[in-house]
């Protein structure tokens, strides 16, 4: 805690800042750093919105926790030496949160950084602050720095301007402005015609700011440390005339170099509003002119225009300097903080291998794209689920047989009834409360070697064995050799005479349709054998859609790239993809007719324990 | 976001509709108070309003005007008819007030009060940063003269409200004993309507006492915009009409609806299009300095324009903005040349190199205007990668053909003003 009134600041201040701005912490923080201050300028945060917890942030080239609390009297009780508060709430609530920091005996100053906080409300809180004896910054500002000890919010912009506007370490200039936009412009100006800033304060661009110019000169006038005062004023209030009168009064007596902008407001015919609240001149008393002119009367410095601003304080500065009022001191070694990875990439001094690659879609730029195509053209070409799949898949938009095809499958593979593994899963999971998605997974895995995992398991053993150049006959005894069930060949039910209509519609369409089928034929020269035998040992489903695919991927990628797809699984996904619609279907099914839990029943269950000796 | 200030009817109309929530319902005003407007129907007025064909009437524009009855815009003691066709005879007509001209397109319509100037009375309320003053004359009306000398002030503290008895001892005492209590209790009521619907300014002069009531004649006020999402509601969807005079031109237009569209801020006023200097600042405190230094150097005749972008606009808008003010600038030649300023303070977090990619393309697609035209370009900028911004730019210029100087924070922020109007240094 600052022990001195005149201090608000020190470098062993440490603030609250409320609401969650982790941009404004770091730089907060790499300010810190960079002025060698051994602890963080921030205490904690308080988030009104969040809850209890913690946040990391860079210290210099380590990162430390900062602690978050959801209220401002449990972050006062635990950060007792906590005596500023940074107040990011918006204009609607800056108030409120305003006045609960008023209740916290500790706090002495509150920097409000809303711009649109009601005059009436502002005023209030400012006579309420004052009678409680504490500090209000802004409304409607960047905040203020102690060069080399403290900075408020984002004040004097990024680290490299920090560092080239000497703020990292104290000089003997006390500076007080209505702008904060303008207060990086004049740190700089101070830079380079003094020794640098002591301390710098924007009380923000309201018409009645929690604290007025003239009590920050007076707190300035009262630092030792602070040997000259340098203030920028603006058209419009009264404020200004407050200085005259302490001028006059000799409250003043450290040299004052200011000015008042607006001088151009008699180029306008009619009343301009300038940029800040306050900046317009109700009568001429309030015209720059008329400030200018007051205040060189009442002793200050005042420059032409602000063109030899930078000029006037550099003349003060010497006079001071050769009146050994101010001993110019040696330059501190900078402290270097690291650069921001993200800052290195943008300036292309860093690179790194990626850890994760993606060559199949992009959410980055305006349109989201699938493959080399926006999603807008997606839908111009009307490519249909088919087309996005085989680019997402199959990184090709393939011709629109095959991208017919493809629906099909998953047309056909959408549901096969309640009874099948998959779906009964599903059903007895819905039935137990269990929400989607664990319902449609608890069906999905039951997919595999015995239940829809044939369309891949087909496709891999009819493409080996026609590739190795097997007759039909060789692989059916090499199968029955082995002691293997050829998969994709065999139904429950159907057969010969019976045919699947789904076998049908599939087949029929590969053959009108594909531009070869080789292994199509191949696998109904096997069923010729294989239905000899048995009349029900047809080509099934599953069989068909497996070898259809097997053909449509070979003539339209190459062989290599067909059979790793295959390889990898891929017809199994056309399986999982299908049946997802029809899984998700027996759920919502099961939720609307309210079905509750199920027991299967102990009579359909052969209890065959061991019996009791 | 500020003061700003409201029509005389929507300032009359809130003081009926509320002032009585404000006293218990002692004071009533009735709601007789017609806005017509550029498009208003004023055949179709007396069907809504039955008062108007039945009583005397006044009419007198409502658009900020100060001093009307001065200036012979006001009709007093007329009939609709009369009401009519003076409206017709002025409105969408320019007219001169004092040194601005503006065009009418507002009028208040009221019913004409007879009185003596003994029931006229002066009454202001204004907020001050301690307090609120309330400001009463006993002798009100058209011929108040320097009422900040005359009147009789009563300093309200922040935060507290005037009691009825304080008003009578402090504000009251030149009026006739009878009436004391009544305008106590009216001056009460209108601080505590002041105070919570967030005006900043009231002045009603004159108000009249007829009989046991009280109705104000003339009313200028004003209202705290900021605190519209406190006290919106109870103002009741009012519009803040622009100061009287200030008609926008085309380009003016084009750039505040510009504005409107982006989250960042595009301004631009133009001065003289005829001047020789013209400035395309970054941020809202530099721009004014920038007009400042023109002025201050003496070339205010030669100021085109003032107008400031900041809030970090993308490149369209920026290209947009520079390409309407290149475009007025090359309108109209001058033997003698042109000066464009480009400048800005050090940015807080705005990338510099970013905000020149719009300008640039504007300067590009008008490189042989501005040959023609004689222009001299000047760019002043620091803050995030200026050093590349500027870099771009002075590359820019020795492509264009056209003159760029530009300087960074090394140089003072309006040196390049100084520069280009008095041969530099």
């Amino acid at each position: 805690m600052a022990g001195k009134e005149y201090l608000l600041f020190t470098k062993d201040t440490q603030s609250f800042i409320y609401n969650m701005q982790t941009n404004a912490v770091q730089r907060m923080l790499d300010f810190d750093y960079a002025s060698g201050r051994k602890t963080p300028s921030v205490a904690a945060v308080i988030n009104p919105t969040g809850a209890d917890g913690f946040q990391k942030f860079f210290f210099g080239p380590k990162e430390i926790l900062v602690p978050v609390y959801k209220s401002m009297k449990n972050a006062a009780s635990r950060h007792k030496n906590v005596d500023v508060m940074i107040n990011f709430a918006s204009f609607r609530s800056a108030a409120a949160s305003t006045e609960e920091a008023f209740g916290i005996p500790q706090i002495r100053t509150i920097v409000i950084i809303a711009e649109g906080v009601p005059e009436r409300r502002m005023r209030e809180l400012t006579a309420k602050a004052k009678q409680l004896n504490k500090v209000i910054i802004g409304p409607a500002t960047v905040g203020g720095i102690v060069a080399g000890a403290f900075k408020i919010g984002n004040t004097g912009g990024t680290i490299e301007n920090i560092m080239d506007s000497k703020l990292n370490r104290p000089g003997s200039v006390g500076f007080v402005s209505k702008s904060g936009g303008l207060s990086n412009e004049a740190y700089n100006i101070v830079a380079q015609n003094t020794d640098g800033l002591y301390e710098g304060i924007a009380i923000g661009g309201d018409r009645y700011p929690g604290s007025t110019l003239l009590e920050h000169l007076l707190r300035f006038e009262k630092n030792p440390e602070i040997k000259m005062l340098v203030c920028l004023g603006e058209v419009g209030g009264s404020d200004e005339y407050t200085i005259v009168e302490a001028l006059k009064k000799k409250q003043i007596t450290k040299p004052l170099v200011m000015w008042v902008t607006g001088t151009c407001s008699k180029a306008f015919k009619t009343e301009v509003q300038f940029g800040h609240a306050g900046a317009k001149a109700g009568s001429d008393a309030e015209t720059a002119d008329a400030k200018n002119a007051a205040l060189k009367a009442a002793g200050a410095v005042v420059p032409n225009s602000f063109d030899d601003y930078g000029e006037k304080i550099g003349m003060v500065y010497k006079d001071l300097v050769k009146k050994k009022i101010i001993a110019p001191r040696p330059e501190p070694a900078a402290i270097k903080i690291p650069m921001d990875y993200n800052t290195a990439v943008k300036a292309k001094l860093v690179r790194r291998p990626a850890n994760f690659i993606s060559t199949i879609s992009d959410d980055r730029g305006e349109e989201l794209i699938y493959g080399n195509m926006p999603i807008s053209e997606v839908f111009q070409k009307d490519i249909g689920i088919g087309g996005v799949l085989s680019i997402l898949w199959f990184k090709k938009l393939l011709p629109g047989y095959a991208t017919k095809f493809i629906e099909m499958a998953i047309m056909v593979t959408a549901d096969h009834g309640p009874a099948v593994s998959g779906a009964h899963n599903t059903i007895v999971a819905t039935r137990a409360g269990k929400d989607l998605i664990s319902s449609l997974v608890s069906g999905m895995l039951t997919i595999g070697p015995r239940f829809g995992g044939a369309i891949d398991g087909a496709a891999q053993m009819f493409s080996e064995a026609y590739d190795s150049g097997k007759t039909p006959a060789q692989f059916i005894e090499d199968m029955k050799v082995k002691g293997v069930n050829i998969q994709g060949i065999g139904h429950l039910v159907k057969s010969v005479h019976n045919p699947d209509m789904r076998v049908t519609i599939i087949s029929s369409y590969a053959k009108k349709h594909f531009k070869s089928t080789p292994l199509l034929d191949y696998a109904r020269e096997v069923e010729k054998i294989t239905t000899s035998k048995r009349d029900n040992l047809i080509l099934n489903v599953d069989g068909c859609i497996g070898i259809c695919f097997v053909d449509l991927l070979r003539s339209e990628l190459t062989k290599q790239e067909a059979d790793e797809y295959i390889k990898m699984g891929a017809l199994n996904g056309l399986f999982v993809l299908g049946r997802s619609i029809g899984l998700i279907g027996h759920y919502l099914d099961q939720k609307r007719l309210k079905q509750g839990l199920y027991r299967h029943p102990w009579d359909d269950i052969a209890y065959m324990l061991p019996e009791k000796e | 976001m500020a003061q700003k200030a409201i029509r005389e009817a929507d300032g009359k109309r809130m003081i009926a509709r509320l002032l009585k929530d404000y006293t218990n319902g002692k004071y009533t005003i009735d709601d007789t108070f017609v806005t017509v407007g550029p498009d208003t129907d004023l055949k179709k007025l007396p069907a809504t309003y039955k008062w108007l064909t039945k009583e005397k009437l006044v009419v007198k524009p409502d658009q900020l005007i100060k001093r009307r009855g001065k200036s012979k815009l006001l009709l007093l003691n007329a009939t609709w008819a009369d009401v009519e066709s003076w409206i017709k005879e002025r409105m969408s007509k320019p007219v001169t007030v004092g040194t601005v001209t503006g065009i009418l397109d507002h009028f208040i319509v009221e019913p004409f009060v007879p009185h003596n100037e003994t029931d006229e009375y002066y009454l202001a309320i204004l907020s001050e940063r301690d307090g609120d003053q309330i400001l009463f004359h006993h002798q009100g009306g058209v011929n108040v003269g320097d009422i900040d000398s005359k009147a009789a002030r009563m300093k309200v503290p922040i935060g507290t409200l005037p009691a009825a008895a304080d008003i009578e001892k402090q504000l009251l005492s030149n009026v006739p004993k009878e009436r004391r209590f009544l305008i106590a209790g009216f001056i009460e009521g209108m601080f505590k309507f002041y105070a919570d619907l967030n005006y900043t300014y009231l002045e009603i002069n004159p108000f009249v006492v007829s009989k046991d009531r009280i109705i104000p004649l003339d009313l200028a006020a004003k209202l705290d915009d900021t605190a519209e999402f406190v006290s919106g509601k109870k103002w009741g969807g009012i519009k803040f009409p622009s100061p009287f005079g200030r008609m926008l031109s085309k380009e003016e237009a084009y750039i505040a609806d510009l504005d409107s569209k982006t989250g960042a801020s595009l301004k631009l006023t133009i001065i003289n299009p005829e001047g020789r200097v013209w400035t395309m600042v970054a941020g809202g405190g530099a721009s004014v300095i920038y007009a400042d230094t023109i002025t201050d150097l003496g070339f205010m005749n030669e100021m085109a324009n003032y107008g400031e972008y900041s809030g970090d606009p993308n490149e369209e808008f920026t290209y947009l903005y520079a390409r309407a003010i290149l475009d007025l600038m090359t309108r109209k030649k001058n033997p003698r040349g042109k000066f464009l300023l480009i400048g800005g303070g050090i940015a807080n977090f705005t990338d510099v190199a970013n905000t020149f990619k719009g300008i640039m393309r504007a300067l590009q697609e008008y490189k042989e205007k501005l040959k023609e035209n004689k222009v001299k370009i000047y760019v002043r900028r620091g803050g995030p990668n200026y050093k590349e911004g500027l870099r771009v730019m002075r590359e820019l210029g020795e492509q264009l053909g056209v003159p760029i100087e530009v300087y960074g924070p090394e140089t003072h922020m309006t040196r390049i003003v100084s520069m280009a109007l008095k041969g530099g240094k």
